[in-house]
């Protein structure tokens, strides 16, 4: 077995195989996800939620998927067709792609590289060219606004975003994945830098374009936004990204923050993957929670709060945190030249 | 061998999106094929081992800047007919400057001397027991703050110097006082009148509170006329 896996061929399989372990178990959760949010915001609406389609509705998430398959794909006739369904299998393919380097427990990862977290925060800020090229293929007004609106709010987020990312660095010393959550082994990241923690979780909102954040979609004031002309699968491709980059997002906060695969206080470290998936439902519900409570942000109010708001207080936190590690002497060691 | 045959690919496509960036008709495929191109640079990055440059490469261009040209060239109403109509008139001009770059590159090259010692330090690209990351941090930061900051600073006097050229305090415009607004109480705002059957409310300001204009404000004489009570 050992030599088969040692040959190119043996390697592929192993990559693959790899891949299909994250992959399937990672749809389940998207497929779960949409049931659960029905079923935590009915709650928050004292109503019932799904519970026709199998024992406790758990089955609506399949239903809906059959439904969204059988549906006719149509693309409008002033649109552009190669972009326009090229556009929600790019927002797919990323929101898939950038699991290939979350740890899920010591090791765990597929691809271990050093510069992990960048990787992952190249990859989300691709993400709006999904919307944008949706927006503007579509040939639609509601579309495009969509478009301009996702434009505007992710380059406001993804500023303070990296200057959270360069402290949880700071801290960590490192760009590796495996290595931020090794570096909180004493004390997990979101209790020295909890504003940043806040500031992350808020930023995490408007990156996925979720509620209170969801202008480009503003189903009362652009119908739907950049997805209003998509339907079946198309739309199907759209809504699948978005809730894995909810739960990718969720992975992100997990690593950054909350310890990764490690429980609280060292608590059971053979649970690894369990631990990790509990934080990552922790923040999952915020998500749900917070679209249960909060009424949308209107445009200008979103961006004051990306650039004057989160960008200086993340920019000073960022200095603080320098200084204090710099004048404690707590800076993580770094190899040094050779 | 397996990375020759990926350099060859990424190269051949990165030259051939950036000629499409030039030639392509519509502006939008020329944003795109330009991210493409940024692509295939990241991923030349990568083969040589630069992994950091490669995703800083990434993030940047492809993730903000190219967002922003994309973001301006989506809302440019560009008519192309016009701005092919004066290729005729300027094409001697524009000949004539790209010649003589030309022949001034052509001059260069033939001149070209290279520093002997050039050749040896262009092979040892990062010092050997360390990230590239780390590396490039320990050069930019210690051996080159000085260049670091001031091309910083330069970035800085540039943005500065956009904003105050198309910042226009306008006088008719009506700015929003984020601290007034978080400050309103529902008392400011809103009354309970409690009122007989058929009777309506009276005083006008409950429905209609006064609102000072900003100075040099017109307001335009409104469409709809007088609204009695309960008109509404």
């Amino acid at each position: 077995m050992s030599g088969f896996l040692a040959t190119p061929v043996g390697q592929l399989a192993l990559v693959v195989g790899e891949a299909l372990a994250l992959l399937v178990p990672l749809l389940i959760i998207v497929a779960f996800l949409t049931y659960a949010e029905r079923k935590i915001l009915a709650a928050i609406q004292l109503r019932k939620g799904p519970n026709v389609v199998g024992p406790f509705g758990l089955m609506q998430p399949f239903a809906d998927a059959l439904k969204m398959m059988m549906k006719e794909t149509i693309i409008p006739s002033g649109a552009n067709p190669l972009l326009f369904l090229f556009a929600p299998m790019l927002t797919f393919v990323l929101a898939m792609m950038a699991w290939a380097v979350i740890p899920v427990n010591e090791g765990w990862a597929i691809a271990n590289i050093n510069v992990g977290i960048l990787y992952l925060f190249a990859i989300s800020s691709l993400g709006v060219y999904g919307v944008m090229i949706a927006g503007w293929a579509s040939n639609s007004e509601y579309a495009f606004l969509g478009a301009l609106r996702s434009a505007a709010q992710m380059v406001s987020y993804e500023v303070s975003l990296g200057f959270v990312i360069v402290t949880v660095l700071l801290c960590a010393g490192s760009l590796n994945l495996s290595d931020i959550v090794l570096a909180q082994r004493n004390i997990w990241f979101a209790i020295p830098l909890f504003p940043m923690f806040v500031v992350f979780i808020i930023s995490m909102l408007a990156e996925t374009n979720r509620s209170p954040f969801d202008l480009p979609e503003g189903e009362s004031e652009i119908v739907a936004g950049f997805f209003v002309e998509y339907s079946s699968l198309a739309f199907g491709l759209f809504f699948l990204g978005e809730y894995a980059n909810m739960v990718l997002m969720s992975g992100m906060a997990t690593i950054l923050f909350l310890g990764g695969w490690m429980g609280p206080f060292g608590l059971w470290p053979a649970l690894g993957p369990i631990w990790f998936l509990l934080k990552v439902c922790f923040f999952l519900f915020i998500f749900v929670w917070v679209r249960g409570t909060l009424p949308r942000y209107r445009y200008d109010q979103l961006m004051r709060l990306g650039w004057k708001v989160f960008l200086p207080l993340s920019l000073a936190w960022l200095v603080i945190t320098a200084g204090v590690l710099v004048g404690a002497g707590w800076l993580p060691k770094l190899p040094a030249p050779v | 061998m397996i990375a020759d045959i990926f350099f060859y690919i990424f190269s051949v496509v990165l030259l051939l999106s950036a000629a499409i960036v030039v030639s392509a008709r519509n502006p939008v495929h020329s944003v795109l094929f330009l991210i493409l191109a940024f692509f295939n640079a990241a991923a030349l990055f990568l083969i040589a081992g630069a992994e950091f440059l490669a995703f800083v490469l990434l993030i940047v261009y492809v993730g903000a800047v190219a967002v922003l040209f994309m973001f301006v060239v989506m809302m440019l109403d560009v008519n192309f007919a016009e701005l092919r109509s004066g290729f005729q008139r300027y094409l001697p001009v524009g000949a004539t400057v790209g010649a003589i770059l030309l022949a001034e590159l052509l001059g260069l090259e033939a001149g070209w001397q290279i520093a002997p010692e050039a050749s040896t330090l262009r092979l040892s690209p990062a010092p050997s027991g360390v990230q590239n990351t780390v590396a490039l941090g320990q050069l930019i930061y210690t051996d080159y703050i000085f260049l670091f900051q001031a091309a910083g600073i330069i970035l800085l006097v540039a943005m500065i110097g956009a904003i105050v050229l198309t910042l226009r305090d306008r006088k008719t415009m009506r700015y929003q006082d984020i601290r007034v607004q978080n400050t309103r109480r529902p008392a400011d705002t809103l009354a309970l009148v409690r009122m007989g059957l058929g009777s309506g409310v009276k005083p006008e300001s409950y429905y209609r509170p006064h609102i000072p204009e900003p100075a040099g404000f017109v307001e335009e004489p409104h469409g709809h006329g007088p609204a009695g009570p309960g008109g509404h």
